[in-house]
């Protein structure tokens, strides 16, 4: 089981990933040595998984993101496998999440500007399977995103 | 808005996946020298294209067994509110994402949770009882997948 040390480990590395090993371990007043084997504990524990880095997408040119709640046909036993895997074909989705609750599947989706989303909508969007009802909500401003868990 | 090329967008695939691969193994694989590799990560790193790094944390293995979206329909509107509501709810700590959206709701949340009864907890202690807060939908996430995106 993880204790005191481990969780400040990785308090301190969510809130700056990059950080080298010695400058965490100066921070938590801990040597270098027992950071490095904490971390390779944690590795082989399956706790930490590694690190990816956060694109913004705007400053890639695409400007318009929209978060669409898609209700499926659950008629359909299939209906979530064939879903979510002609949704993986679509370049322009980012995010693939599953719910229990009013909400079936979420797509997140970028696109270059509102033409750009029209034509990823109806060419790519509308001919998932199974969709019995969508609605959509377009995305205005991240006000809080460090994904953080409160360790 | 950044130029960017293919290799920029093979870089930038690869440490959306692994972000912890130094400059010279990214290099290698697209044929590429570490001083030239490194230049490019830092000028997409510069143009905001990278704007930083996410721990890939095992969350039930750390106890955080339940990830709940919650849509929130505010009762109040107007700037005034809309600043409250956002400091208040950022400040909770188990609120992992704000975003703002238009629609069927005003707000999109997301909280972690050890579990259902400690979800209840926050739902009903921290962000029902939010400045203005009307309307809250919410949905148990089962599974989530990110994709790497258009770069290709």
């Amino acid at each position: 089981m993880l204790d005191d040390l481990d969780r400040r480990i990785l308090r301190h590395l969510q809130s700056d990933p990059a950080q080298s090993i010695p400058d965490l371990g100066d921070r938590l007043g801990v040597s270098t040595s027992r950071v490095t084997r904490r971390l390779d504990k944690l590795r082989d524990n399956g706790v930490l998984r590694g690190q990816q880095a956060v694109i913004n997408w705007r400053a890639l040119g695409y400007a318009v993101e929209v978060s669409l709640r898609v209700t499926l046909d659950k008629t359909q036993s299939r209906a979530f496998d064939e879903f979510i895997a002609a949704a993986r074909d679509i370049p322009e989705v980012l995010e693939i999440q599953t719910f229990l609750g009013r909400v079936d599947v979420r797509l997140s989706v970028i696109a270059r500007d509102m033409a750009h989303y029209q034509q990823i909508y109806r060419a790519g969007i509308l001919t998932l399977p199974h969709i019995a009802d969508i609605e959509a909500l377009m995305h205005v401003a991240r006000i809080k995103s460090d994904e953080g868990l409160p360790l | 808005m950044m130029d960017t090329d293919d290799i920029d967008h093979q870089l930038l695939r690869a440490l959306a996946l692994d972000a912890s691969q130094s400059a010279g193994a990214l290099g290698r694989k697209f044929g590429l020298s570490q001083p030239a590799t490194w230049r490019r990560i830092k000028r997409l790193t510069e143009a905001g294209v990278i704007v930083g790094r996410r721990l890939d944390l095992d969350r039930e293995k750390l106890g955080f067994g339940v990830t709940v979206f919650l849509g929130i329909k505010l009762a109040t509107k107007g700037r005034v509110s809309l600043d409250d509501f956002e400091r208040a709810v950022s400040a909770i700590p188990e609120v992992q994402t704000v975003e703002h959206v238009l629609g069927m709701y005003d707000y999109r949340l997301r909280v972690t949770a050890r579990d259902i009864a400690d979800f209840e907890r926050v739902l009903r202690r921290r962000v029902m009882t939010l400045p203005g807060v009307g309307d809250v939908e919410a949905n148990v996430l089962l599974s989530e997948e990110r994709r790497p995106g258009p770069l290709g």
